[in-house]
């Protein structure tokens, strides 16, 4: 049987489709590229043209100006797609964050999914990951250890709450990527109930601005630099992980230290961060999502880019499945996780 | 198991004393007998199942998950109980089908063994496992183990192993968790102190009696703990040799020696007993009477005479001892007070007549692990101060003022007692590094590593430091480390070598742990030298010179 899958090449900073003369979410600028979603490990600035989602051409907009929208850039909706070079190129919903897409390249017959980072759990702020068939899948795997299994959303959410509650003479601040995790657990406590203002960290007000421009309702927000130190005691605070323990921390009422991300499922993790309030949301399918996954996807071959995929393959292995890891470098597994 | 779980979790979180203080207390009023006695004995380390060991827990895993997976996480996680509560494996969740979880099917050389019905009903309570845990044998352990860890979720099973396996670590001592009861049902903690060591866990009759349900529970016949008497450091002047009696304060660590019934007790200052820590002691005590002293290391440097407190450090926080460490660090309380003999209790004696029957009681003790700590023998204050300011001796602090008609009572009481320390040693050093401290430090940048000049002209970090400034020149400290680093390692910056910091400090010691070969006890920032130039600041030859 002829070698599958010959006609990508997994680069160290990249996945090139050959036929196609185009990158999948290269690390270094290129000719063409096309990007699963806007993270910034995946989503870099300088390439000539870009195909992807247009909330994700638009999240690359905010975050890197005019360049990110040039003219030969192209925005495909979920389930439409273009052709280049024999290669059929088609966008499908991750469930990663707004926007976030799988790939699914078909040439001569076979058929290949590069996921990007997903998760399969709802999201009040993004679609729902789909599964699409393929012969070769192309998975992520930053929690690719079974210690990583992620607990209901809405308990951790409770939790927060909760700790609020708890001490009405302080704030609760949450460090959550600007990115997706910030408007996720804004969305989240909507969800459950919680119509207080939220107060957040300046880095965080033009992306939630633009999730709302994309039908995402996040409620009243605040920015804490425009906020008095006692009203925002009893009250919940997001702002990026860098500035919780930073000065700028000192502006609210004896914060109390949360962290929204999967990491946070080790409680030494936590520690050394120095979280009191550790809270597992995460935008990356945990362990059981990941093989799950795998499962019904089930295709002939599973190719692992990053995160654990040593747990991954062994999984693979055990359960009789060809795979391999693809070692890409660049991605940024700490933050935004 | 739930409320323990969510305790344990909250206090591994939790950095302030007063925090982790109100969380027990909270535990301890709304937790039911005897769940939270066995929950407090699991915090403070108080337990022990033989029969379940680490390696049973890893046994136990490999029946459920693969050998590799369990190798790569644990890795990862750095912690076994840890690993082991987070890989158990669950039922999915309900989004999916039934594919794909930690164990995998037909891939594991043995299937799990059957599981043991579980006993009771319902939630797991603290006592059910720790009835479970100490009727294992070594053989049904890992079965007993899986059908706890079954009943469970995550938290839960993180609670279970450690309380099974110990290393709790969550910074629960004795101390705060007698402060906790005594908080909890508004009772002296005095009384606490006594009763805590007297009662085996659950202590079912100690929150009988908090609660005013029971009889304060009769200790005759026990070793039990009495809570020291403490002193205060001396700010006048003067005073009055004609009331007060002066003493030697040794540099060691404070112990009382109970023997009651017929079991001998060491306690430490905070009421943890370290008894298995020095079993000589133990050994050759055999008198019935609770002494208060100062337990010192002979050091063959000092001729037979007590070493320095670092050579005491190698006999700390040991479970065991072995004969090379019991040979090279001998260890012997100088005696200094007498709290009962002979079934009398002497603590309401005024101290006069306590050291008299002191004087006479030391004798009966074995010489060699026993002496009697020398009142000074100073004409006046002046000729005190002149001797305090003379001494040379290594294992001397300073010197110890006790009021000659005052009986002994627990705490620090104004007038009493007064500790009066020889004054620190300084030096000047050089700020190298910087860390941020807690809680509400934790954006500050507030201890520091200094060091002094090497004769080769390089600067060798001789110390930390994170106290002595104000509030004010913390902010000024931290706005100089902002503006100054030079490096970033993860939590820790490395700044210019510009700033001079007068360290204050109790005592310098011999270190093998730094590249200065130095170790100082108790430093702490006495002022900060903006007008000195770094290259100004003392060389290690001059530290060196200071070593006791």
């Amino acid at each position: 049987m002829a070698k599958a899958g010959t006609w990508i090449e997994p680069h160290p900073h990249g996945i090139y489709v050959r036929p196609a003369d185009l990158w999948i979410d290269p690390s270094r600028p290129v000719p063409r590229a096309a990007v699963t979603h806007g993270h910034a490990d995946h989503a870099r600035s300088g390439h000539g043209a870009v195909f992807a989602t247009p909330e994700t051409l638009a999240i690359m907009a905010l975050r890197y100006g005019v360049d990110a929208g040039a003219s030969d850039n192209a925005a495909f909706a979920y389930g439409d797609g273009f052709e280049r070079g024999g290669v059929r190129f088609s966008v499908h919903p991750a469930g990663h964050v707004l926007g976030s897409a799988q790939i699914l390249m078909e040439y001569r017959g076979e058929r290949i999914v590069v996921t990007g980072d997903y998760k399969r759990r709802a999201d009040p702020t993004c679609a729902r990951f789909e599964v699409v068939p393929c012969d070769i899948f192309v998975t992520e795997a930053t929690f690719g250890l079974p210690v990583f299994r992620h607990p209901p959303t809405s308990d951790e959410i409770a939790k927060l709450i909760g700790a609020v509650r708890a001490e009405p003479e302080r704030s609760v601040l949450v460090g959550a990527y600007a990115l997706g995790k910030a408007q996720r657990v804004i969305a989240e406590l909507r969800g459950a109930g919680w119509d207080a203002p939220i107060y957040i960290h300046g880095a965080l007000e033009k992306m939630c601005q633009l999730y709302a421009v994309h039908g995402v309702d996040l409620g009243e927000l605040r920015l804490v630099s425009e906020a008095d130190k006692a009203e925002m005691a009893g009250q919940i605070v997001l702002a990026p992980p860098s500035a919780l323990n930073d000065r700028w921390s000192r502006r609210l009422p004896d914060p109390v230290t949360a962290m929204a991300s999967g990491w946070m499922r080790v409680r030494q993790r936590a520690r050394q961060r120095m979280i009191e309030l550790p809270l597992v949301i995460s935008d990356h399918a945990d362990w059981d999502e990941l093989t799950t996954t795998i499962s019904e996807v089930n295709p002939k071959e599973s190719w692992i880019t990053h995160g654990s995929e040593d747990g991954l393959l062994r999984w693979c292995e055990l359960t009789q499945r060809k795979a391999r890891a693809l070692h890409l470098v660049g991605r940024d597994l700490e933050e935004e996780a | 198991m739930k409320r323990f779980a969510a305790l344990i979790d909250r206090l591994i979180y939790t950095r302030s004393r007063n925090s982790k203080l109100a969380l027990i207390v909270n535990y301890l009023r709304h937790t039911p007998d005897p769940d939270r006695g066995w929950a407090i004995a699991a915090l403070t380390e108080s337990l022990d199942f033989p029969a379940v060991k680490a390696g049973t827990v890893r046994t136990l895993l490999a029946t459920r998950v693969d050998e590799e997976l369990f190798r790569l996480s644990r890795h990862f996680v750095g912690d076994t109980a840890e690993t082991a509560a987070l890989l158990w494996p669950e039922k999915p969740l309900p989004f999916r089908g039934g594919v794909g979880v930690g164990h995998v099917e037909g891939a594991q050389p043995q299937q799990a063994p059957p599981r043991p019905s579980p006993k009771g009903e319902g939630e797991l309570t603290v006592s059910e496992a720790v009835d479970a845990l100490s009727s294992a044998t070594r053989s049904d352990a890992p079965a007993v183990v899986a059908s706890l860890l079954d009943r469970l979720d995550a938290d839960g099973r993180y609670a279970l192993l450690k309380l099974a396996l110990g290393g709790m670590r969550v910074g629960v001592s004795a101390r705060l968790a007698k402060q906790a009861f005594a908080q909890a049902f508004d009772v002296p903690v005095d009384d606490v102190e006594e009763l805590w060591h007297a009662i085996p866990p659950p202590y079912a009759p100690l929150f009988a009696w908090g609660e005013g349900r029971g009889e304060r529970p009769d200790l005759a016949d026990v070793a039990f703990f009495r809570p020291f008497m403490l002193a205060h450091p001396l700010e006048e002047d003067s005073v009055d040799l004609a009331d007060y009696a002066a003493e030697w304060k040794w540099d060691g660590i404070r112990v009382q020696i109970v023997r009651g019934g017929s079991e001998t007790r060491i306690y430490s200052r905070g009421g943890e007993e370290i008894s298995g820590a020095f079993p000589e002691l133990v050994a050759a005590f055999d008198q019935e009477a609770v002494i208060d002293g100062e337990l010192l290391v002979r050091g063959e440097v000092q001729g037979g005479e007590a070493a320095s407190f670092n050579a005491l450090q190698q006999r700390l926080g040991r479970k065991t001892v072995s004969k090379k460490m019991l040979a090279d660090y001998p260890a012997f309380v100088r005696v200094y007070d007498l709290l009962a003999v002979d079934g009398n209790d002497l603590r309401s004696l005024p101290w006069t007549e306590r050291r008299r029957q002191l004087e006479a009681f030391v004798p009966r003790l074995a010489a060699s692990h026993f002496d009697l700590s020398q009142v000074i023998d100073a004409s006046d204050f002046d000729d005190l101060a002149e001797r305090r300011a003379g001494a040379r001796d290594a294992a001397i602090e300073g010197v110890m003022l006790k009021r000659r008609d005052a009986p002994y009572v627990a705490g620090r009481r104004a007038g009493l007692w007064y500790k009066w320390k020889r004054d620190p040693l300084t030096a000047d050093c050089v700020m190298m590094y910087a860390q941020r401290g807690n809680g509400r430090r934790a954006s500050f940048y507030s201890d520091y590593t200094f060091g002094c000049w090497s004769d080769a002209g390089e600067l060798l970090p001789v110390g930390k430091a994170y106290s002595g400034f104000t509030d004010e020149e913390l902010k000024w400290l931290d706005k100089f480390v902002r503006d100054n680093t030079l490096n970033r390692f993860g939590p820790v910056r490395e700044v210019e070598k510009s700033l001079v910091l007068e360290v204050a400090f109790d005592s310098i010691h011999a270190s093998k742990r730094h590249k200065s070969g130095l170790a100082m006890r108790f430093p702490r920032i006495s002022r900060i030298r903006r007008d000195k130039p770094a290259e100004e600041a003392d060389r290690i030859a001059s530290l060196q010179a200071m070593v006791t």
